[in-house]
């Protein structure tokens, strides 16, 4: 069959901060560059960052990258790379000066110098008082960095193909990657985009749950087509729920409305963290609460029809304090539950937010993985950073502020090792039909007709079952039925038939390719999540309730091929410094 | 172009990077698609051309559009509920 093709010296699938930060490096440097992304690129899910980015410019209070590491290999309960995170917090300054640079209207201090504010987990002096290290454009700092390296992209002549889905990365036998196959949404029709690199920069995959705070894009496309390339992911049992999102819907319920005296109840209006913390209460732990709600859901005090919820009552403090001091959460619960919290309870559960794992790279940008000679071979030609990827900065457990920071600072590097790259390697490698072919067979897949389920159904079971079995309460049993439930329900995706075989703007057919993407990282996600038998940083198992550093301080990967488990270790050595040794995390 | 088509590329242009976005788009095109009359539909799209923290501050009340009729179509996108 022939295809249309392009050729370019670098692709990059995903327009986040990660894609975008690396595609502008590259135009600047004179490289063709195509970036494919499904939905228009300012319409990334960067956008939805409010926070802001860590870096210590010492602006406001006195500062140092080294504190900056020791917070973020404390956070990630020592399962983080020190290398990695060494040179996250080091590029961290030149990272947002850059920002600076190129037009990012950071919020200012009256002196004239980037303001930044005070955020959980950020320590002085190694553990001392509370450090201001997050840079941000009010409150709107992903939206700030979305548009600035959009428009520095447009300016540097970076060639966008918007509204195309990437269907499957392309590779030659040695397994090299040579570009992708993708599709064009408006017209259907296939297109072989060939390149000497391909960075992947898809984002997260929050989708895979049915209540979280990622917005519909985040399905995990580029971390499934590594899968399906052979690459392993790594450490994806460790997902951060935040307590309170709106049940069903996923939308956040700051954790503010508890601090002004809101408190979570059951359906027998039994005030219940009474007996999961009797001194904190409803502010506990993030983990602490989380896991009081899917206890009281499972237990079968939840609330409302399906009892798969509890309540967040805040009408006991008054139309005055909550219409005041909780403008936003006034505003979704109008919206989205046509409800006024100042005189109904809340419906919440706990909602999906951040992945901590990925496509493991190299503090490069290269995706490594296990070959011959080691666990951590690169796999040539194939880049990826940002939440898709697994560098491993985060380890077990985000810090606010450092997710925008690894897109970009892990973006920059991977657009700087590509120029290398293609300095070293100037021509494309061939690129043989039989390259092609399992791409096409994917996408053909789906023309098949007759009768059958629906994507929406599969997809709802999906959802439901990864809440269900790999939530905030997971224990050996719960698991381990969810993975033979997740083995049948992948079985039923092939009986799955679409109504509309239509090529122009065949939405179906994208949401049905979304789903095999979902399916793949929800396997690797409860796999893995049943594979580590410690808590630590987000993975948290009732059966195993401590940290196990001489048996599990290791990464873990999960192979697509015979849904296998391994592991690789830690990097505890940083580049220059001394590495910091695990202790208990204490805050 | 047919309505079908017409409402395949609107859903399209309702992904958006933000969950609340999505959410309020697709259940206004799921519940008030088909009673949308021409002047509406071309409203609908001149809306999702806005930027997405554009939209999130006209729907939870930061901002309210210029446009008279823009601002009464994100008061009927807010007001439906499922």
């Amino acid at each position: 069959m022939s295809l249309p093709k392009r050729r370019f010296d670098s692709l990059i699938i995903g327009a986040g901060g990660a894609g975008l930060n690396a595609a502008l490096r590259l135009s600047a440097a004179d490289a063709r560059v195509a970036v494919v992304s499904k939905v228009f690129p300012t319409r990334s899910h960067t956008v939805a960052a409010q926070g802001g980015v860590n870096a210590a410019l010492a602006n406001v209070l006195p500062d140092d990258w080294h504190w900056h590491m020791f917070d973020t290999v404390k956070g990630s309960d020592y399962l983080g790379d020190q290398d990695a995170i060494e040179y996250m917090c080091r590029e961290a300054i030149p990272t947002v000066y850059e920002l600076e640079h190129a037009g990012v209207p950071f919020s200012r201090l009256d002196n004239g110098r980037i303001y930044q504010r005070a955020f959980g987990g950020m320590s002085q002096n190694f553990g001392g008082d509370q450090a201001a290290r997050t840079c941000a454009a009010a409150d709107r700092t992903g939206h700030a960095i979305l548009h600035t390296l959009y428009q520095q992209n447009l300016r540097a002549r970076t060639h966008f193909f918007d509204e195309f889905f990437a269907i499957d990365l392309l590779r030659d036998e040695e397994g090299a990657i040579l570009g992708a196959l993708v599709l064009e949404i408006e017209t259907g029709a296939p297109l072989v985009i060939e390149a000497k690199t391909t960075l992947l920069a898809t984002g997260g995959y929050g989708q895979v749950f049915r209540t979280t705070t990622n917005a519909f894009i985040n399905t995990g496309d580029g971390m499934a087509m590594a899968l399906r390339a052979g690459v392993p992911l790594q450490d994806m049992e460790f997902f951060q729920f935040h307590p309170t999102g709106v049940a069903g819907k996923g939308m956040l319920i700051t954790e503010g409305a508890r601090g002004e005296g809101g408190y979570l109840m059951n359906v027998r209006g039994e005030r219940f963290m009474e007996r999961y913390a009797p001194k904190a209460l409803d502010l506990a732990s993030r983990d602490v609460v989380s896991r009081a709600i899917a206890t009281e859901v499972r237990e079968g005090r939840g609330c409302g029809e399906e009892g798969d919820h509890v309540l967040l009552k805040l009408d006991h403090l008054g139309r005055d304090v909550v219409g005041r001091r909780l403008p936003g959460i006034s505003e979704i619960c109008r919206t989205f539950l046509g409800i006024d919290p100042a005189e109904e309870p809340i419906p919440v559960f706990p909602t999906a937010h951040y992945a901590m794992g990925g496509i493991p790279t190299d503090r490069l940008g290269r995706v490594v993985a296990p070959a011959r000679h080691g666990p951590e071979e690169v796999v040539p030609g194939l880049y990826a950073a940002g939440e898709c990827a697994c560098v491993s900065v985060h380890g077990a457990n985000r810090l606010g502020g450092n997710s925008l920071l690894d897109i970009l600072v892990f973006g920059r590097a991977a657009g700087n090792d590509i120029i290398q790259f293609l300095k070293e390697k100037p021509n494309h490698r061939p690129l043989p039909d039989s390259a092609v072919e399992p791409a096409l067979a994917r996408l053909a897949r789906w023309d098949r007709k007759g009768e059958g389920e629906t994507v929406h159904a599969v997809k709802a079971d999906l959802r439901k079952l990864m809440e269900d079995h790999c939530g905030v309460f997971r224990t050996e049993a719960v698991m381990a039925e969810g993975v033979d439930k997740l083995k049948a329900l992948r079985e039923r995706i092939d009986g799955v038939r679409l109504r509309d075989h239509s090529q122009t703007f065949n939405t179906a057919r994208i949401e049905a390719l979304e789903l095999d993407n979902l399916v793949d990282v929800g396997m690797a996600t409860l796999m893995s999540a049943l594979y580590r038998q410690e808590s630590r940083g987000a993975h948290s198992r009732v059966d195993f309730p401590k940290r196990d550093d001489a048996n599990w301080m290791k990464h873990s990967l999960y192979f697509r091929e015979g849904d296998r488990m391994d592991f690789k270790p830690v990097r505890t050595k940083p580049l220059t410094v001394e590495s910091f040794p695990p202790k208990e995390r204490v805050y | 172009m047919d309505a079908a088509e017409e409402l395949r590329r609107l859903r399209w242009q309702c992904r958006r990077g933000m969950l609340e976005l999505d959410l309020l788009f697709s259940r206004f095109l799921d519940a008030c698609y088909s009673g949308l009359s021409s002047e509406d539909k071309s409203d609908l799209l001149r809306l999702l051309n806005y930027q997405d923290q554009i939209l999130q501050d006209w729907f939870f009340r930061a901002a309210v559009p210029a446009d008279v009729r823009l601002r009464e179509l994100v008061a009927r996108i807010r007001s439906v509920h499922c």
